[in-house]
């Protein structure tokens, strides 16, 4: 009894030293629910301000929408750069990969406010321009960690894979692919914690997110409400990013790493 | 059938035949705030226009050939045209278009222009990525280029383009904020530089102290631009509230104060992450031969590691650089100045040329920057 009670002890503190990681999402969620009612708070901190807490949309609203933006535009951005990253390490399109791989890496050092700023003309104000932004921008780091990935998968492995008589297609789903995981969710990651950053700046072309508090507290002079905005959007990148921490390390994706795509 | 030898190149030219099919080669809007009018190509000014075509079919055309270096050299020269048909078609149309009771008209360069440019430079890369021409050739071609446009602009080519007017009327501003640009990123690096060699110092001494500091700068690196300019404000408001020679300084809760001190603790990840793994590449035999021969700690440091690791620590810079160029243009919203300042004017005033006004010095001073330390670094390989 005694042992299997010491048992489910190590297996208890081996599960949640896996979830050790996730630290900052109860404070991200504490900080959702609590800044709120921090008006005294706010107050103390803020004595001259009328209005201490920002009033304009809830936080888990903001909260929210900035999720949507940061997802959808990850996902459209994702889906591009891997299958061009495919497309430019296949035979077909390997004449395309040295202008693909500059472009990437030019299109890189181009500040993401530029590419949010230039896409008002043809998509106005608001959401639209900055969905369209995030995700241009976001292919780019995919896109070169796909080709880095693809690239890097070991020229025996592939020999072996043909030589057992893999066809082309089992070839890129059951090896490469798979290979090329780690590398592909780094910059997954990448782009990720780079779209919550620009997804902020959004708001100063219309777009709804956490940055709409610390925008309208910079051109009202509230302190107070850049505080709470910068607290939860702050709190909202390093769960992202502690989140692909964790997703990194867990069972899923070694399962995947290990087994082929089709859990195999 | 004709063979294709070049699909990058007829790719290329298929892209810049639907630009030029589907948008505006210049946008013409009555006054600043109206909705602009797309003219197409085809109705802008006939000799640039027809060298523009010309020059577009002769790449497509030398798709179909066999790529050697006539034929690589014959792209660089059409793409050329394509660039200086463009240029100079969009000044001269703009020209036309300019009309002495409509001072407030605008001309604003349109989507066909801007694809047309950007095959036009691809399309070089491309024949310089197959044809690999000595870096000196590449920099003195780029250097033409350069010098070509400087003429051109000189000869008031440009004058009737809204991109040009907005230029010239924020002209005395806009140097003034360049400096103050590039005078936020110098800062920034030099306070960088600053903390990240103790920190990478220590990070090698104590294994203890590495995992502290590199997982507290990886926190510091997630968090949005935005939010912590936003954070800086507060506090430092408050600190030079209660101290008076802070502010009389020049240190405050806006401006150039808190813009440093993010862009510092932004830039030290990368500069403190590479640097370490510059210093811990160094191969522990070298410094034994170093010591072996006599060398003490200081001299082994200032001749054996800090030469094998310079290529690291250029790389570190070059990336610490490219970033903050962008990220300081953030730094605009929370009164820092710089070329940012144009951007957000621009949005707040729906006035997109002069959001380009600070958005393409930006990016060239991105360019700028990293091929500068691209040469730095090669220099640094080569002397090892």
């Amino acid at each position: 009894m005694r042992a299997e009670l010491a048992a489910l002890f190590t297996k208890f503190v081996r599960y949640s030293a896996h979830w050790r990681g996730l630290w900052p999402a109860p404070l991200l969620i504490a900080a959702i629910v609590l800044v709120p009612a921090a008006g005294p708070l706010f107050h103390a901190l803020f004595p001259d301000l009328r209005n201490p807490i920002y009033g304009r949309a809830s936080f888990l609203e903001l909260t929210l929408a900035h999720c949507q933006l940061v997802a959808i535009s990850s996902f459209v951005a994702a889906a591009v750069g891997i299958g061009l990253g495919i497309f430019v390490t296949r035979e077909s399109g390997r004449e395309f990969a040295p202008i693909v791989s500059a472009i990437a890496a030019a299109g890189q050092t181009f500040p993401p406010i530029a590419v949010l700023a230039l896409a008002i003309p043809s998509l106005g104000y608001g959401a639209a321009p900055t969905l369209a932004a995030l995700a241009v921008y976001a292919i780019l780091p995919i896109l070169e960690a796909t080709i880095t990935g693809l690239h890097a998968v070991p020229a025996g492995a592939r020999d072996a894979a043909i030589g057992i008589g893999f066809a082309r297609s089992d070839l890129l789903r059951r090896i490469e692919l798979p290979l090329a995981l780690p590398f592909i969710v780094a910059g997954l990651r990448n782009a990720v914690i780079i779209n919550i950053g620009t997804a902020t700046i959004g708001s100063s072309v219309g777009a709804l997110s956490l940055g709409s508090p610390i925008i309208e507290g910079l051109s009202a002079s509230n302190p107070a409400y850049v505080l709470q905005g910068a607290i939860i959007v702050g709190l909202l990148a390093v769960t992202s990013d502690r989140l692909f921490d964790w997703l990194e390390g867990s069972r899923l994706f070694l399962d995947l790493k290990g087994g082929g795509f089709n859990g195999g | 059938m004709p063979v294709v030898h070049n699909r990058v190149l007829l790719a290329l030219c298929c892209a810049g035949a639907l630009g030029v099919g589907f948008g505006g080669f210049l946008e013409v809007a009555p006054n600043r705030l109206a909705r602009g009018l797309a003219l197409p190509l085809w109705q802008a000014p006939f000799p640039e226009a027809a060298a523009i075509i010309i020059f577009l079919s002769l790449l497509a055309l030398l798709a179909f050939m066999r790529q050697d270096k006539q034929r690589s050299i014959a792209t660089v020269l059409a793409a050329a045209g394509v660039l200086w048909g463009s240029l100079a078609g969009a000044g001269h149309f703009a020209a036309l278009l300019a009309r002495a009771d409509l001072p407030a008209a605008r001309s604003s360069l349109g989507l066909a222009f801007w694809t047309l440019v950007a095959i036009a430079f691809l399309a070089m890369v491309d024949a310089a990525q197959r044809a690999k021409p000595p870096l000196p050739l590449r920099i003195g071609f780029g250097l033409a280029l350069g010098v070509g446009f400087v003429l051109m602009a000189q000869a008031g080519t440009f004058a009737d383009l809204s991109l040009a007017k907005e230029f010239s009327s924020h002209r005395a501003i806009f140097f003034s904020q360049l400096w103050r640009h590039i005078g936020l990123v110098a800062g920034a690096l030099f306070f960088a530089l600053m903390i990240g060699a103790p920190l990478t110092a220590l990070a090698l001494r104590r294994a203890s102290m590495r995992c502290a500091i590199f997982s507290s700068l990886g926190v510091l690196q997630t968090i949005p631009s935005l939010a912590l300019f936003g954070v800086l404000i507060a506090p430092l408001s408050a600190l030079s509230a209660q101290w008076p020679f802070l502010h009389d300084v020049g240190i405050g809760g806006t401006g150039a104060a808190p813009a440093i001190i993010a862009l510092t603790l932004y830039a030290l990840l990368p500069l403190v992450r590479n640097s370490y793994t510059g210093f811990t590449e160094v191969a522990a035999e070298v410094k034994d031969a170093a010591a072996g021969i006599g060398f003490n700690a200081r001299q082994i440091f200032v001749s054996v590691e800090f030469p094998l690791a310079a290529p690291a620590l250029v790389s570190a810079l070059r990336v610490v650089t490219v970033q903050s160029v962008g990220l300081a243009a953030v730094a605009a919203l929370i009164g820092a100045g710089g070329l940012g300042a144009f951007v957000f004017q621009g949005i707040g005033q729906y006035v997109m040329d002069l959001v380009l006004v600070g958005a393409i010095p930006i990016v060239l001073l991105a360019l700028a920057a990293d091929f500068s330390f691209q040469m730095l670094l090669a220099a640094a390989r080569r002397r090892m």
